[in-house]
C-alpha cells in the first residue's frame, strides 16, 4: 500500500525506519513538520525534542551520536547558520551512531528573511550531502544517509527545499530496523578537538573526502538516463522534476542524488554522450561551478534564473524562450498580504508603539514581524533571530555617541527570546545600555504553527515541563526589579504607561507583554492565568461618526464600507478597537 | 489517459480547502493514479491567499501547475478566482463559490474589492458559479461548503468511477457523514 505524504512526513518515517533514537530541532518553515511527525507518530521509538535554538538542537544530536545511537536534527536554512559552529567541527570528528542534519531551504522566501543556498555548507564544512527530489526519495535517502554516515564516519547533510518538503507524493513504507547501541568509550583523539587533535583530524578528513569522492562516482544515487544524443540535463532536487517536464522524454538526464562530493567523472562520461549539456538547479550555480571547474562545458545560469523559486514556466522560458500562455484578465485581484489575526495580542502593543515619536524600533522574527505592515508600520528593522535586542543596543550606543536623543525599543517574541534573545539582553545589561526591550510573550511559538517552547509548560512529546520565569531571568541577567514590568498588551492605557515610563528611564528596562495567542489551544495554565471567556465587540451605528479610528488598528475583523463594521464571526472581543474609538461607539457583549 | 490532469483549489486561509483536497487525493490514489499535491504553508495561516495543487496521471514529475495548465480551478472565494485565472487551461473549467472575503487593503479602505469579476470570467471561460456556503447552510451547516465544492469538482472532472461516498464515510467525522454526503450530491448537481 502506498501513502500520499509530504517529504517532511517521509523524512520522519525514514528516521523511524532507520532505527533513529533521538531527534531535536527548532521549528522553522519549511522544516517544522519533520519533528512534529516524529513526536506524534514515532514517540515510542524516538526521543524527540524542541530545542531552544538550532545550535542546541544539533549539539544534542551530536551528543547522542557520540554516545552511540542514531540521531537526527532538522532546521530551516537560516537555522543552519545558527548551528554552523558545531557543524563545522563535527565534520572533523565524525560520528559514532549515524548523524543526519536536515537543511530545509526556502527558495523564493515563502516564509523567510533570505533564500541562501545551503548546498554551500556541504562544500564549506565538507559534509556528505544527499538531495531528495520527492517524497519517496526523502524516505529512501534519509535511511541511506544514516547508513553512509556510519560507513564513512561523517555527518550527512540532507538538503531539501520548500517544494519538496510541502509536496505530497506516493511513498512505499518499510519496516523499522533496530540499530544496536554502540557502547560509549572515551576517544580523546577523535572527540576532543584541541588544536593538536584537530590538526590530525583535519588530515584524516582529506582521506575521508577521497573515499567519498570515489563513492559518489559509483553510487546509484547518481545515475544517468539516456534517451537521445542531442540534449543532456544534469539536475537535482525539485529542479529535476521541473526539468523532466520541460525537456521531455527525448532528452537524456543525469540525476544527482548525492551532490557533495559531486560525481564529476560520471558526469563527464554522460556529457560525452550528448551534444549539449544543461545544468538545471535552483538558486546558486552550485553544480555548474563544479562542472566548469572540472572543464566540463555546460549551459546553466546564463539562462536559468539565479534566484527565486524555479518552476516549469520559468524554466521553459529560460531554455526555449517560450512564454507559458495564461489568460489575462482586465480586473486585477487586490493583494492578500498576511495580517495579524483578529484578537492578536500584539495589536494593542503595536498600536501604542506606532504613536511614539523619535523612537527607533528594532524588530525580530515571528508573527509580530507583521507589526511592520500597514496601517501600523511600527518596525524599523528585522534582521535575524535575536537581533532586535543586540542591534537595538548598538543603535542606542550610536545615538548616544552622536548626541541624538532618539530612543530604541527592541521587540521580540517569547520563543525568539529563548532562541537568541537572552545573550543579547545580557549584552544590554552587562554593557550598561539603555534600550527598552519588549518581550511579546504570547505563550507559544506562533508563526510556525504553535509549537511548545521553554515558556509554555510542555515538551514536544507533550510532557509537562518547567516554565521559564522571564522576569526572574531578566533580574538574573542584571536588570533591576523596578525596571521590569508585565502588562496585558490589549490594555492600551496600561501598555502606554509602561512604555512611557520605560522611555523616561536612563537605565535599560524590560516590558513583558503577556497574553496568549488568539489561535492557540489554551493550556490549563492559560485558562487559570487569563480571562479567556469569549466576547464580542459591536459598533453602535447611532454613535459611530465614521472617523474610522478603529480601522487604524489593522484588525481584519473590521471592514470599512460606508462606515466601519465588525465581522462578528472573526471578532474575539479583544476590545482594542473599543479603546481607540473616541466616541464610545463600540460596545462589548 | 495520456496527459496528466491538473486541479487547483484556491481560497483564503481557514476556508477548509485541506479536507476537500485530502478526500480528492485519496480517491485518486485508490483509483491507481500517480498523484502529487503541493501546498504552501507558513504565512497563509495569517489570512493570506492559499492554493492546493493536485496533479494526477500515469507519471507525474513536477508537483506544481504552470500558467494555462489547470484543467479545473475551484475557487473557494471570488477574488481568488480572478487571481488564479491565468492558470486555467484554454477550455478548462472554473468553479466559483460566490463568496467575498475582503483582504486587508480592502478592509482598510485603501483598495476596492473588484466589481464584475464573475461577469468577466464567465465571458472568458466555462464557469459555474454558486453559493456553496448557502447550499451547505440549507443542508444544516455552512461549514460543509468545502464538500459542496468537492462534489462540483468531481462532477466537472468526470471522476465518477471512484467510490466517493465510501471515502467521505471514512474520512469525515461520523456525526457529519450524512450532512457531507448530501453536500457532495448538491455540489454535483450544480455543474451536472
Amino acid at each position: 500500500m502506498k501513502h500520499l505524504i509530504t517529504a517532511n512526513e517521509a523524512i520522519a518515517r525514514g528516521a523511524y525506519e532507520a532505527g533513529v533514537k533521538f531527534a531535536a530541532a527548532y521549528p522553522g518553515t519549511p522544516s517544522t513538520e519533520i519533528l512534529e511527525n516524529i513526536g506524534s507518530l514515532y514517540r515510542e521509538e524516538i526521543f524527540s525534542e524542541w530545542a531552544p535554538n538550532e545550535k542546541v538542537a544539533l549539539e544534542a544530536a551530536i551528543g547522542a551520536s557520540i554516545a552511540g545511537v542514531r540521531a537526527i536534527s532538522a532546521m530551516k536554512h537560516v537555522g543552519v547558520n545558527v548551528a554552523a559552529d558545531p557543524l563545522f567541527t563535527v565534520a572533523y570528528t565524525g560520528v559514532t551512531g549515524g548523524l543526519v542534519l536536515v537543511s530545509a531551504d526556502d527558495p523564493g522566501m515563502h516564509s523567510s528573511q533570505n533564500e541562501q543556498d545551503n548546498r554551500n555548507y556541504a562544500v564549506a564544512a565538507r559534509l556528505l550531502m544527499l538531495e531528495p527530489s520527492d517524497s519517496q526519495e526523502a524516505l529512501d535517502f534519509t535511511k541511506k544517509a544514516f547508513e553512509l554516515s556510519e560507513r564513512f564516519d561523517t555527518p550527512v547533510l540532507l538538503r531539501v527545499t520548500t517544494r519538496v518538503c510541502h509536496s505530497k507524493g506516493l511513498v512505499t513504507f518499510g519496516e523499522r530496523k533496530e540499530v544496536p547501541y554502540i557502547p560509549y568509550e572515551k576517544n580523546i583523539p577523535k572527540y576532543v578537538t584541541t588544536p593538536a587533535n584537530a590538526r590530525a583530524l583535519r588530515g584524516k578528513l582529506e582521506e575521508r573526502i577521497a573515499r567519498l569522492r570515489a563513492y559518489s562516482e559509483e553510487t546509484e544515487l547518481n545515475y544517468e538516463e539516456i534517451n537521445g544524443g542531442e540534449i543532456g540535463v544534469v539536475s537535482a532536487g525539485v529542479a529535476y522534476q521541473y526539468a523532466r517536464e520541460v525537456f521531455g522524454p527525448g532528452a537524456s538526464y543525469f540525476k544527482v542524488g548525492l551532490s557533495w562530493p559531486m560525481p564529476i567523472e560520471k558526469i563527464r562520461a554522460f556529457a560525452a554522450k550528448v551534444k549539449k549539456l544543461y545544468v538545471v538547479e535552483e538558486m546558486d550555480p552550485y553544480m555548474e561551478n563544479a562542472l566548469r571547474q572540472a572543464g566540463i562545458e555546460c549551459v546553466g545560469k546564463e539562462l536559468v534564473p539565479v534566484y527565486d523559486e524555479l518552476n516549469t514556466d520559468k524554466l521553459r522560458k529560460a531554455i526555449f524562450g517560450t512564454e507559458s500562455a495564461g489568460a489575462a484578465t482586465e480586473r486585477k485581484a487586490v493583494g492578500r498580504p498576511p495580517a495579524m489575526c483578529a484578537g492578536c495580542p500584539h495589536r494593542g502593543f503595536f498600536y501604542v508603539l506606532s504613536k511614539k515619536k523619535n523612537v527607533m524600533v528594532t524588530g525580530d522574527i515571528g508573527c509580530y514581524t507583521l507589526g511592520a505592515a500597514p496601517p501600523l508600520n511600527a518596525l524599523g528593522t528585522v534582521i535575524c533571530m535575536g537581533a532586535s535586542i543586540s542591534a537595538g543596543h548598538g543603535a542606542a550606543r550610536a545615538f548616544e555617541r552622536a548626541g541624538a536623543d532618539t530612543r530604541v525599543v527592541s521587540v521580540i517574541g517569547d520563543s525568539t527570546f529563548f532562541h537568541s534573545g537572552i545573550t543579547s539582553l545580557m549584552d544590554v545589561a552587562y554593557n550598561g545600555g539603555k534600550s527598552v526591550t519588549v518581550i511579546l510573550d504570547n505563550r507559544i511559538t506562533g508563526m510556525t504553527g504553535h509549537q511548545d517552547n521553554p515558556g509554555t509548560g510542555y515538551t514536544l512529546m507533550g510532557a509537562p515541563a518547567p516554565v521559564v520565569n522571564i522576569p526572574a531571568l531578566c533580574m538574573a541577567l542584571g536588570f533591576k526589579e523596578e525596571n521590569i514590568c508585565t502588562v496585558d498588551p490589549r490594555d492600551l492605557k496600561a501598555t502606554e504607561a509602561a512604555l512611557d515610563a520605560a522611555l523616561e528611564k536612563e537605565e535599560p528596562s524590560v516590558i513583558i507583554c503577556k497574553w496568549p495567542c488568539a489561535l492557540k489551544r489554551f493550556s490549563e495554565a492559560d485558562k487559570r492565568d487569563f480571562d479567556l471567556t469569549p466576547k464580542k465587540c459591536r459598533i453602535d451605528a447611532a454613535k459611530c461618526r465614521n472617523c474610522r479610528m478603529c480601522s487604524k488598528t489593522g484588525c481584519p475583523a473590521i471592514r470599512v464600507k460606508e462606515k466601519p463594521e465588525i465581522d462578528r464571526a472573526s471578532c474575539t472581543g479583544c476590545s482594542v478597537c473599543r479603546q481607540v474609538c473616541p466616541f464610545g461607539a463600540i460596545e462589548m457583549e | 489517459m495520456k496527459e496528466n490532469k491538473n486541479i487547483l483549489l484556491v481560497g483564503v486561509g481557514g476556508q477548509g480547502t485541506i479536507l476537500a483536497s485530502k478526500i480528492l487525493s485519496e480517491g485518486l490514489v485508490e483509483a491507481g493514479y500517480d498523484v502529487k499535491m503541493s501546498e504552501i504553508h507558513g504565512m497563509s495561516q495569517r489570512g493570506g491567499s492559499v492554493s492546493t495543487q493536485i496533479r494526477f496521471g500515469e507519471k507525474v514529475y513536477s508537483p506544481i501547475i504552470g500558467l494555462g495548465e489547470a484543467d479545473i480551478i475551484v475557487a473557494f472565494e471570488t477574488m481568488e478566482a480572478l487571481r488564479w485565472f491565468p492558470y486555467l487551461k484554454q477550455g478548462g473549467k472554473l468553479v466559483v463559490n460566490e463568496h467575498e472575503i475582503p483582504s486587508l487593503p480592502i478592509l482598510l479602505g485603501a483598495a476596492e474589492y473588484p466589481q464584475g469579476i464573475l461577469e468577466e470570467l464567465s465571458a472568458k471561460a466555462d464557469v459555474s458559479v454558486f453559493k456553496a456556503g448557502k447550499i451547505a447552510a440549507e443542508l444544516g451547516n455552512e461549514k460543509a461548503m468545502n464538500i459542496v465544492l468537492l462534489g462540483a469538482l468531481v462532477e466537472a472532472m468526470g471522476l465518477s468511477g471512484i467510490d466517493w461516498e465510501a471515502l467521505i464515510r471514512r474520512m469525515v467525522k461520523p456525526a457529519f457523514v450524512e450532512l457531507n454526503l448530501a453536500a457532495f450530491e448538491a455540489g454535483r448537481r450544480q455543474v451536472a
